[in-house]
């Protein structure tokens, strides 16, 4: 669920070459062509979907370095906003 | 008790530097200007036989080049444009009663097609990309302008309006990055001969806000900037004297500059804070430049 939002919101805002649904979950997406500024713009895309803000442990460039990476950290933070 | 005196007013009772009333907005001495100009030529003596050419900008740069430059993305926060009057004699009119009524007088003022250059190699790039594809060795280029950046501040060391003196290099990732080694190198022995204590760090940018954490984390994973630093206005937290920095093509996609090979070309550049440099002789060996170490003056006097 969480993973196909994070596919969704890549395609649109990752302005990556290949087309997402070619990639891997565990592929590096740096390889694959994200560029440090289109990370933060999937970064601000994934906290409006989500209504979330990325707290400033998660603020770097391994938060986004794969589609599992980008679905762990949303998750890390969906659990602790439910538990808060 | 006597209350220690900051190094900035020790820069000024010497008259090494004169207040203005806004901080790092300073004048020089000739003194100290005269320091700056032995270093440069001393920095210039290291690249001199590698460079294709020289040249030296003026403090600000075309509007349309700074847009590209992407800065706005990383650093709103520091940038500076040039506004004028551009109105008619009752817009003057009303000027003058908001200056004699002390309100804002600004607020009419338009921006011109001039931003303060906040980085010493912005402006090279787009004159290099008009000039057409780059020749085989690509090139580079010592170059020297002043630059603006709004953080003003007590520190002598972060001053608002300041020089840059810089050697970039363009040309494939392979000459670019054997480039900025090579000055990693020099930069250090320049430090050994001037006798000022250093180190090289992997360093990043100020970026902007909660974004700028992502883009700073990503520049220092990939090493993709290096900073000498002196301890100047304080020994805990040591200033960048020097810089040296990889832009991967990132420069050479925005202004289309092109390698021989048709691909877009790779930058990297190794910069001198002069002020910060000079101030840190100034700290280190004194406010009286005849009294310095033999050695330092023989390198900057000869």
């Amino acid at each position: 669920m969480i993973i196909d939002t994070v596919r969704n919101l890549l395609s649109k805002h990752g302005g990556i070459p290949v087309a997402v649904d070619q990639l891997a979950d565990t592929d590096d997406l740096y390889d694959a062509g994200l560029s440090s500024f289109a990370s933060v713009q999937l970064m601000l895309a994934l906290e409006e979907e989500f209504d979330v803000e990325f707290p400033e442990h998660l603020l770097n460039r391994k938060s986004f370095a794969s589609i599992s990476a980008i679905a762990a950290a949303l998750s890390e933070i969906v659990e602790d906003q439910e538990v808060a | 008790m006597d209350v220690p005196v900051s190094f900035l007013d020790q820069l000024f009772n010497e008259r090494v530097l004169h207040d203005t009333g806004v901080d790092g907005l300073y004048a020089r001495s000739a003194l100290f200007e005269d320091v700056i100009s032995r270093f440069e030529a001393f920095a210039l003596s290291f690249g001199k036989d590698e460079i294709s050419e020289s040249m030296v900008f003026p403090p600000g740069m075309p509007m349309p080049d700074f847009e590209t430059s992407g800065y706005m993305k990383n650093f709103p926060q520091l940038a500076g444009t040039v506004h004028a009057f551009c109105g008619h004699d009752r817009d003057h009119m009303g000027l003058l009663q908001c200056m004699a009524a002390g309100e804002d007088w600004t607020k009419g003022q338009k921006a011109t097609d001039v931003a303060l250059t906040p980085a010493a190699c912005y402006p090279l790039y787009p004159i290099l990309a008009r000039r057409g594809m780059l020749p085989e060795g690509g090139a580079y280029v010592a170059l020297q302008s002043y630059c603006f950046r709004h953080e003003p501040s007590k520190d002598p060391a972060r001053m608002q309006m300041f020089r840059q003196r810089e050697y970039v290099r363009v040309g494939s990732a392979k000459q670019t990055m054997a480039f900025r080694e090579t000055w990693k190198q020099r930069g250090s022995e320049m430090m050994e001969l001037l006798q000022l204590p250093h180190e090289v760090e992997v360093a990043n940018d100020p970026f902007f806000g909660r974004a700028g954490k992502i883009m700073a984390s990503g520049q220092r994973e990939q090493e993709l900037k290096f900073e000498l630093l002196v301890p100047v206005n304080s020994t805990s937290k040591p200033t960048a004297c020097m810089s040296f920095n990889y832009h991967m093509d990132n420069f050479g996609q925005a202004w289309n500059i092109l390698q021989a090979d048709g691909s877009p070309a790779h930058t990297a550049c190794v910069g001198f804070g002069l002020e910060r440099i000079a101030l840190a002789l100034f700290r280190h060996h004194g406010f009286d430049p005849d009294a310095w170490p033999e050695g330092v003056r023989k390198v900057l006097w000869g």
